[in-house]
Formats: structure tokens, C-alpha cells, sequence
């Protein structure tokens, strides 16, 4: 539990530092630190293989594309993003309101359904192996889920012709 | 919790604990007297010009891209490697084919020169 | 852990189609004739529809996350004839626009799959599956036209708008799953009709679907969700839009039917939630279309327009009304990409657009085009004996079964407002005089006048000869067994 408590402050501040940056480098390393902490939360809740992906995909691969993203468009510092000198209120406008009210939505559904519900009980390869581990994952991805496991890679194979036609110089013949 | 992690925990504690000492101690009894020249990016005697983030070329785009494409393609891949003997063949088949749609992708994109500097 | 029986025979068509795209990113760089390629994905196109219409799998296929019913063989054929139809019109042009033909025809091949994985899918996960990967393929070949800035502009917004609707897809999925404990819509459809009281997080359904019905609404361009669609039909090559108008369609169409099957209560506040949507989609849909002066922007709108007419047969929550609406799907395919054709066949070869001014008096340049472009036209306006006729006969009276006289009003008010627009073209290719330079239209090749009229017979038969595929679309909605 105390664990628990350091690793979620954690995240909530790093949260924090991500809309608060004024440079769009420190929000993407605050990022970083967000995912990190998530990676721990997982693991503290037996979602290793969520850990795992959270680890390798996000903290690895995402932040270095936002990174790279930054560095692409040049980006500077932000200045004055949306008018920080003015009152709250004032700040408030009406894309913000929208986030803000599909932020608590968001906050309240998920709140409502962790309070309110039962969670499912794991069962058969998840129970044999323990819910969350990789080797359940395994269990199912490879043999319930073959399909979608192969149309993964159908999708990557898209994003792979599309950084090639869309990004890629042709070739000089 | 899984008690496995403990050790990762620990590194992870330790390794923050390194980087605030060395900054914090550095930045608590190094002494700090400031002149201009000094305050330059280089001291070496160039005048700094334009912004430091300049636009990058397109092609690190194509590099992060794929370099993210094939990061996922591995996370789909160590469950089974975890499995890899109960699955067995019907595991290496579907493997077979999850690899095989991906190295044509990858070979298109080798042979298009996504992989060289121009 | 038990090993499945995986029956490939059901996915034959998938599986062809992505056998095709490997081949064909290969032969890409090798051959030195890119026109082969083209030529390779209408064979992988003939002979994926072939194994539709030839092998007839059991049902519930690869642990429940396809079917293989009437349903997802109606919507894969529709989805195949307009990829089919889609290479030959960019069979002459694609060198127009892009220097790289083998990877056009390699996505218009997997944007083809995916729409043929959502149309079949029985489970929320291959259904977003399907859904990316069409959707990811179709950012890419919006903007596959790179010197042109509103292909650029046409791409960058379809992405965003696009990523958001998926956005609304998962958390609506996720929902569904909190409440029912199952990803499969066989299952939730069990869950919902055993114990609707009892569900561990009851309320969390009718938000779920709601969500769902946003992602859908973006997908299909239902108005408030369609402001992407003028912008990025008219900056998508003309090739690339006529598929997307109407493929993307049918496979998002298929797929909702089978959502709002499972999750069907037959409750009247989700039908007239349906129904205001289908209204307010017609309305805007064909009232902006009125003052556009370009063709593609024209045709945008009113694909808005039709996704109305089509989303109210699914309003009218009976057999008739889903009938109506696969048939309506059909019809379109044919009327709409007939139409971009003969924009693609008008258009010069530096510009990816047809303003009006530009078809005026096309009648005495090109009597050919001019006819066939009067046949489309009259087609989407909705005269008998013509396609869109019937289609537009069917969702009406399905709408005036299911108690809602005032929907078919409404869309036959629309359908009047609509004919200004369509018949003002006919009146300007054949009253107006000709001010383009003749030169200025390219000559039109073999394959482009082969689409045309291939769109053109099956635009006029399909209304006069129905009964055979009547009866399978019949059949596709008596399987679909609404409670």
C-alpha cells in the first residue's frame, strides 16, 4: 500500500509536469516518468505482461517518436500557452470546457465501475498460470485470439508500406 | 505484490539516489561566479547563431516509424517465446506467418532505402 | 491449455487478398512494368471473390471472431466489386499522381481485407482490428497524392478525426465488456437477453453503445460527426474516393447491423435516436450539397446524404428496413463509384478535381461521358427504373412499417431537394455551352470506360432484374434473428 501511494503521487505529478511544461521536450520526459510509474502500478497488480508492453512499447518506443516528433517540427519553448496570465475562467475555453466535462465523465465511469462492480474471476489458462502473467497471455493469444494475433501484424505491415510511400524519398533511378 | 521485482525496485531506487546526489551536491558546494563569456554555450570563442532546435529531415521520421513497428512486433512475440514449448508447432506456425507478413514489409522497405542515409 | 482447429477455408478470401499484397510488394521491386501490378491485385480480386461466392464454410469460425454468413458474404462481395472496379480506374492515372503504384495497389489490397474483417466480425476486438487496419490504409491513401497540398491537408485530417473516432470505438468496447464480461457479440447478446436486470454494471451498456455509435457516425460520415468528408474526398486522388465513398461504407454498415443486432433491444428510444440522426444527416447532408461548385465536394455531401437514407432503414428496426438498407448499400456502390468515375475520366491529368464549370456543355465534347455521367446522376436523384429507385422504395417503406410515416416524409422531401443538384449537371453538360478546351479532357483508356460500364449496366439492371439477390439479402437479415 505504501508503495502503492509513492508510485501513483508519482504518476500524478508527472501528469501535472506534462500539461504544465512549457517545453514540449520536458513534457514528453515527464511522459516518460508517468509511463515508468504506470510500469511499477501494473507490476504491483500482477499485470506483468502489461508492465512488460508498458516498459518496451510506451517508455521505449512512443516517447522517442514523440521525442523525434519535437525535434521534426523544431520545437521551441511555448509561449503563453492559451494565456497563462489571465484568470482561470478567463482560460476556460470552449474546447477546454468540453475536455474538462469528458475528463471527469471519464473519472466518474471508471470510478462508478471499480466501486460498484465485481470483477471477473479468472478462470481456466488464467488461473493456471496466474491472471496477468505473460504465460496466460500466451495461453490465449496464440490459440483463441490467432486471428487477430495475425491481423496485428497485417496492420503493421500497413504502417510499415505507409512510413515507406509517405515519408521515404523515391528513389533515384 | 510479486517480491520477484524487489531487486528491480531497489536498482531503480538506487540509480535516482545517484542522480540526485550527483546533482544535488554539486549544485549545494560548487561555488558560482557568473561572467558573460562563461555563460556561453561554448567558450571556445565562436559566436552561438541561430536556434539550437533546427528542423530535422523527414528520414528520422521513417527510422522512428519503423523502429516503433518492429518494438511492437517484438512485445507480440516474447509471450510466445515464454510458451514457445507447449505451443509447439501450432506455435511456430503461427509465428511462421505473424514473422513472414513482416519481413516482406521489411524487405519492401530495405529495398525502397529506408534503412540508408541519402 | 487446448490447441484450436483453425478453419482456414473461412478466411479464404482474407487470405488470398494478403497473399496478393505479399506478391505484390515483392513484384514491386523487381518489376520494371508497374502496370503488372494492378494487374495482379484484379487477380487477387476475381479470385477472392471467387472463394466467396464459391466456398461456403460452416458457421462460427476461428473461436467466434468471424462469421461466415450471408451477411458478411453480401458486404464482402460489395466490398470486392469496388476494389475491383477501383484498380481499373486507377489503372492509367496512378502515375499521375504517386511513384509508387506497387504500394497503392498494396494498401487499396489490405484496405480491401480489413473492410472484409470488419464486415465479418463477431467480436469487438476483430472488429477494431478490421477497422484500423481500413482506416490506416486509408489515411495513407488520401494523402498518397504528395505534391498536391490538399491530398496532404486531406490526410493529416482524415488521421486526426480518424484517431479520434477510434478513440470512441475502444471506450465504447470497453464499456460493453465492463457490463457484459464478454467481447464476443454472440455473447453479450446472450448476456443482455438472460439477465438484463442483473448485469454487474447494467448502466454502462446504453453508455457503451452510445460511444459505439459516435465511432460508427465518424466512420460513416453521419452528420454531427462528418465535417472530414468534403475536405477529404475532394484532396483524396479521385480513385482512391470513389472506393472510399463507397467500400468504407458498406463494410462500417455490415458491421453496425451485426453491433446493433447483438446489443438490439428493440427499445423505441434507440430507433428514434437512429432516426434523428438519419434526419439530420439527409437534411444537411443535401442542403449543403446544393451550393457546391465542385463536383467531388458535390458528390461528398450527398454521400453524406445517402448514409442518411441508408441509416434509416436501419431506423426502421424491422426485417424490411434492414433489407432495404443492404440493398441500398449495393446500389450505391454501383451509382457512386460510376459517378467518380467519370470524374476521373473528365478530370485533366495535372488536377485531382471537376468543377462545375468545367463539365458544362461535356455533352457536345464528349457525348459518351455525358451519358453515362446523366445515367449516374439520375440514379442517385432516385428515378425509376434505375438502382437508387428501389433503394431508396425499400428504407422508405421499411421506415413507413416500423411507425415512422414522418422519416419516409422527410427523405422524400430530401430526395426532392436532392434531385436540383444531380439533374443540375445533366442540365449543364447538355444546355450549357462548352467552355473548357476540348484538349483539356484526356482521352479516355480502355479500363476507365470499362468501369464506367460495368457501373452503368449494373446501375440499370440491378433495379430491373432483383429477385435472385433479393432473396439472399432476405436470407442475410433472417439470420441475423432480431429479438
Amino acid at each position: 500500500m505504501f508503495l502503492f501511494v509513492v508510485f501513483a503521487l508519482i504518476a500524478l505529478a508527472a501528469a501535472v509536469g506534462v500539461i504544465t511544461s512549457r517545453k514540449p521536450v520536458y513534457s514528453a520526459l515527464f511522459l516518460l516518468l508517468n509511463f515508468a510509474t504506470l510500469a511499477a502500478l501494473y507490476i504491483m497488480v500482477e499485470a506483468q505482461f502489461l508492465a512488460a508492453v508498458q516498459i518496451i512499447v510506451y517508455a521505449g518506443a512512443v516517447i522517442v517518436l514523440f521525442l523525434f516528433v519535437v525535434m521534426l517540427i523544431g520545437g521551441g519553448e511555448l509561449d503563453d500557452i492559451g494565456g497563462r496570465n489571465k484568470k482561470f475562467l478567463a482560460r476556460l475555453t470552449w474546447p477546454r470546457g468540453i475536455a474538462l466535462v469528458l475528463g471527469l465523465g471519464l473519472l466518474v465511469a471508471v470510478g462508478y465501475g471499480l466501486l460498484s462492480g465485481q470483477l471477473m474471476t479468472a478462470t481456466n489458462d488464467a488461473a493456471a498460470f496466474g491472471q496477468g502473467s505473460v504465460q496466460a497471455i500466451a495461453a490465449v493469444l496464440y490459440t483463441d485470439y490467432a486471428l487477430p494475433f495475425e491481423l496485428a501484424s497485417i496492420l503493421l505491415l500497413v504502417g510499415m508500406i505507409g512510413a515507406v510511400a509517405l515519408a521515404q524519398p523515391p528513389k533515384k533511378d | 505484490m510479486p517480491e520477484g521485482y524487489l531487486p528491480i525496485l531497489v536498482m531503480v531506487i538506487i540509480a535516482s539516489a545517484f542522480a540526485v546526489i550527483a546533482l544535488g551536491v554539486s549544485a549545494l558546494l560548487g561555488p558560482r561566479r557568473h561572467n558573460p563569456a562563461k555563460d556561453e554555450p561554448y567558450e571556445s570563442g565562436i559566436l552561438p547563431f541561430g536556434d539550437a532546435r533546427r528542423r530535422f529531415p523527414i528520414q528520422f521520421y521513417v527510422v522512428a516509424v519503423l523502429f516503433i513497428l518492429f518494438d511492437v512486433e517484438i512485445i507480440l512475440m516474447y509471450p510466445w517465446a515464454m510458451m514457445a514449448r507447449r505451443l509447439g508447432l501450432f506455435g511456430l506456425i503461427q509465428m511462421g506467418i505473424f514473422v513472414a507478413i513482416l519481413l516482406v514489409g521489411f524487405v519492401y522497405a530495405w529495398k525502397n532505402d529506408a534503412f540508408k542515409w541519402q | 491449455m487446448t490447441l484450436p482447429t483453425l478453419n482456414f477455408l473461412a478466411i479464404l478470401p482474407l487470405l488470398i487478398l494478403v497473399a496478393a499484397t505479399l506478391l505484390v510488394l515483392l513484384a514491386d521491386l523487381v518489376v520494371r512494368n508497374k502496370r503488372v501490378l494492378t494487374f495482379l491485385g484484379l487477380l487477387a480480386v476475381a479470385a477472392s471473390l471467387a472463394a466467396v461466392l464459391l466456398v461456403r464454410p460452416a458457421a462460427p469460425t476461428f473461436q467466434g471472431m468471424t462469421l461466415a454468413d450471408e451477411l458478411g458474404l453480401f458486404a464482402s462481395v460489395a466490398i470486392l466489386v469496388a476494389t475491383g472496379l477501383a484498380l481499373l480506374l486507377a489503372l492509367e492515372r496512378t502515375s499521375d499522381f504517386t511513384r509508387r503504384p506497387g504500394a497503392y495497389v498494396a494498401l487499396l489490397l489490405l484496405a480491401t481485407a480489413g473492410m472484409i474483417v470488419m464486415a465479418k466480425a463477431s467480436d469487438f476486438i476483430t472488429i477494431f482490428l478490421g477497422l484500423e487496419i481500413l482506416s490506416l490504409s486509408l489515411y495513407i491513401l488520401v494523402g498518397f497524392a504528395q505534391r498536391d497540398a490538399r491530398s496532404n491537408e486531406a490526410a493529416l485530417k482524415y488521421f486526426l478525426l480518424g484517431a479520434f473516432a477510434s478513440g470512441f470505438f475502444l471506450y465504447g468496447m470497453a464499456l460493453i465488456y465492463a457490463a457484459t464480461g464478454s467481447t464476443n457479440l454472440a455473447e453479450i447478446s446472450k448476456g443482455i437477453a438472460s439477465h438484463s436486470a442483473s448485469l454487474p454494471f447494467a448502466p454502462l451498456l446504453p453508455i457503451g453503445v452510445g460511444l459505439l455509435l459516435v465511432g460508427y457516425g465518424f466512420k460513416l460520415a453521419l452528420v454531427p460527426f462528418h465535417m472530414w468528408t468534403p475536405d477529404v474526398y475532394q484532396g483524396a486522388p479521385t480513385s482512391v474516393t470513389a472506393f472510399m465513398s463507397v467500400a468504407t461504407k458498406t463494410a462500417a454498415f455490415a458491421s453496425l447491423i451485426r453491433v446493433l443486432a447483438a446489443v438490439w433491444s428493440g427499445d423505441r428510444p434507440w430507433l428514434l435516436a437512429l432516426a434523428g440522426l438519419a434526419v439530420v444527416t439527409m437534411t444537411l447532408g443535401n442542403l449543403a450539397a446544393l451550393r457546391q461548385t465542385s463536383l467531388k465536394r458535390m458528390l461528398a455531401y450527398s454521400s453524406i446524404a445517402h448514409a442518411g437514407y441508408v441509416l434509416t432503414g436501419l431506423a426502421a428496426g424491422n426485417d424490411r428496413g434492414f433489407e432495404g438498407a443492404l440493398y441500398y448499400l449495393i446500389a450505391y456502390t454501383f451509382m457512386n463509384l460510376g459517378a467518380f468515375a467519370t470524374i476521373q475520366a473528365v478530370q485533366r491529368r495535372d488536377q485531382n478535381d471537376v468543377t462545375t464549370e468545367q463539365i458544362t456543355g461535356l455533352s457536345t465534347q464528349r457525348p459518351g461521358l455525358a451519358l453515362l455521367m446523366t445515367v449516374f446522376m439520375f440514379a442517385l436523384t432516385g428515378m425509376p427504373p434505375l438502382v437508387g429507385f428501389f433503394g431508396k422504395l425499400y428504407v422508405f417503406s421499411g421506415a413507413v412499417q416500423g411507425g415512422m410515416t414522418w422519416l419516409a416524409i422527410v427523405g422524400v422531401i430530401n430526395s426532392a431537394i436532392a434531385a436540383y443538384y444531380y439533374l443540375r449537371v445533366t442540365v449543364l453538360m447538355y444546355m450549357g455551352g462548352a467552355t473548357a478546351a476540348a484538349g483539356d479532357i484526356p482521352r479516355t483508356g480502355w479500363a476507365v470506360w470499362t468501369t464506367l460500364v460495368i457501373t452503368a449496366v449494373a446501375t440499370l439492371a440491378l433495379g430491373l432484374w432483383q429477385q435472385p439477390w433479393m432473396e439472399s439479402i432476405r436470407e442475410a437479415v433472417t439470420l441475423l434473428a432480431l429479438r
